[in-house]
């Protein structure tokens, strides 16, 4: 193996970049996905009849419990041929965003949980419908509280993007994989720059983060 | 009963509230054991007894915030619990509970506003959402009615900005809004500190007073409920010990179990 290559690493970059981009629209479409999905979730465990809420909770356990790569693969390789032709971003994003929805019910969960118990009885004692006491008072104050929680998990998402590279998706570790093919070099390069682009946005992302949730503790 | 003078509200013919042989269980525990009373319309009742006499468990069972587990009870001669289908009576649908707990408003321990909304919302919406009144309407309406508490300064500050006899003050002007026929206070001062209980104290009685509006009211407070109610229900272990006016069953209780309980809370209220 070669010490670092400046040349290399300016070769690595544009396509880099791009892979980045790549990723960038996975975690906002995934995350869009697994915020709503998992609101949903947590609002249908928590209010539907048992015949509803019962298998839901299986299936929700059954994707927590199982490896993001081992559902990544059953999609791309079991259901997709039989669903036509579909492309590995597609696939990512809805399987990301229902593999985070099952982690991101469990935060409104808490959420709704910690909504004191006062404030059903009270919609129910204003004759207040449920929709109404869920859409404007008992989900806002649970989300102000789990806005943090949320965030982080979003966060580790964006950092498990790469794991899509197994079913084929173009971004920053396989452009560096082809790179690394076709020249046989810049492993160094390529992964340390992904690296620190990672780095880039996840960190300042967390500390604002922290903050946010430091201010929403204190209101 | 007593007489008409001092309570013009009671009239003949359908109770305000009627418990029939009203059983509630929770779990092994009998809380209300075969309850039957009747309120009148524009009678105001406090009921009094040692905690887990099943004194709030009324309250809510009311409210419709817990299910009868045998019995009915009556709200204007409509089962809350329980509609009418045919000649037999079933277990009520959220929709029938709607209706029926309209006339109802409640008054909480813990006051329960929304704290993500201010003042003035939090007593609009109820109004809006489920009466259907325009939204001008409701707001002059909780003006109004925040003159009333006086608290006409703050419809533009959240509910943690307040004090805790502020925010029931709040609380007793949202459930009016609503326009109850009856309404049920809670221990509404049990959570205020001692130098903020006297003004929502004298709010309720200005209320009672100028309203004929029946109350059903669970306090420790035996001197606001000797002065604002036309009853006083005695309650211990689910059962009623005694029920008349507050001069007798407070002033002259039959029961040795009335006059423990009244010994032990007066006792209570005087430390010095």
């Amino acid at each position: 193996m070669n010490g670092w290559d400046w040349n290399v690493a300016k070769e690595l970059f544009p396509s880099l970049l791009k892979g980045f981009w790549v990723i960038l629209e996975v975690t906002v479409l995934s995350s869009i996905t697994c915020l709503l999905l998992g609101l949903v979730i947590a609002v249908v465990l928590r209010s539907a009849p048992k015949v509803v809420s019962a298998p839901l909770f299986a299936v929700v356990e059954f994707i927590r419990n199982t490896p993001l790569l081992v559902q990544l693969f059953f999609v791309w390789f079991g259901l997709a041929p039989l669903l036509g032709s579909t492309t590995p971003l597609v696939v990512g994003v809805i399987v990301l965003g229902i593999h985070y929805s099952t982690y991101t019910s469990e935060v409104y969960r808490a959420g709704i949980d910690a909504v004191p118990v006062g404030q059903w009885e009270a919609i129910t004692a204003l004759s207040l419908p449920k929709r109404y006491g869920w859409q404007h008072v008992i989900l806002p104050q649970a989300l102000r509280r789990v806005t943090p929680a949320l965030g982080n998990y979003i966060i580790s998402m964006f950092k498990e993007v790469p794991v899509l590279t197994a079913i084929g998706l173009a971004e920053m570790i396989s452009n560096t994989q082809e790179y690394v093919a076709t020249f046989n070099t810049g492993y160094l390069e390529g992964y340390t720059i992904a690296g620190l682009i990672f780095l880039a946005v996840s960190y300042p992302t967390a500390v604002a983060m922290r903050k946010l949730e430091k201010r929403l503790a204190k209101q | 009963m007593q007489s008409n003078e001092s309570n013009p509200g009671v009239k003949d013919g359908t109770p305000a509230v009627r418990f029939d042989n009203v059983v509630k269980r929770f779990g092994d525990l009998e809380v209300l054991k075969g309850l039957n009373f009747s309120v009148q319309p524009g009678e105001r009742v406090t009921l009094i007894g040692p905690s887990g006499s099943g004194k709030t468990t009324i309250l809510r069972l009311l409210m419709t915030l817990e299910k009868v587990t045998e019995g009915v009870v009556y709200v204007e001669g409509e089962p809350l619990s329980h509609m009418k289908k045919g000649d037999k009576l079933v277990v009520a649908g959220e929709h029938h509970l709607r209706e029926v707990r309209k006339k109802i408003g409640m008054v909480f321990q813990q006051f329960n506003l929304f704290p993500n909304m201010k003042v003035l919302r939090n007593i609009t919406e109820a109004p809006v959402h489920t009466l259907g009144v325009s939204k001008d309407e409701a707001v002059a309406k909780a003006r109004e009615l925040l003159d009333l508490v006086g608290l006409a300064d703050k419809e533009d500050n959240y509910p943690s900005q307040l004090s805790g006899g502020q925010q029931q003050r709040v609380a007793i002007a949202r459930s009016l809004a609503m326009s109850p026929d009856i309404l049920l206070l809670d221990e509404v001062t049990s959570a205020l500190d001692p130098e903020l209980v006297a003004d929502v104290l004298d709010l309720l009685k200005d209320i009672a007073n100028s309203t004929d509006i029946t109350m059903l009211i669970v306090t420790h407070e035996m001197g606001f409920a000797r002065d604002v109610s036309h009853r006083v229900m005695m309650f211990d272990q689910g059962v009623i010990v005694e029920d008349g006016p507050p001069s007798q069953v407070m002033g002259d209780p039959e029961h040795e179990r009335t006059r423990a309980f009244l010994k032990a809370v007066l006792g209570e209220s005087k430390p010095e």
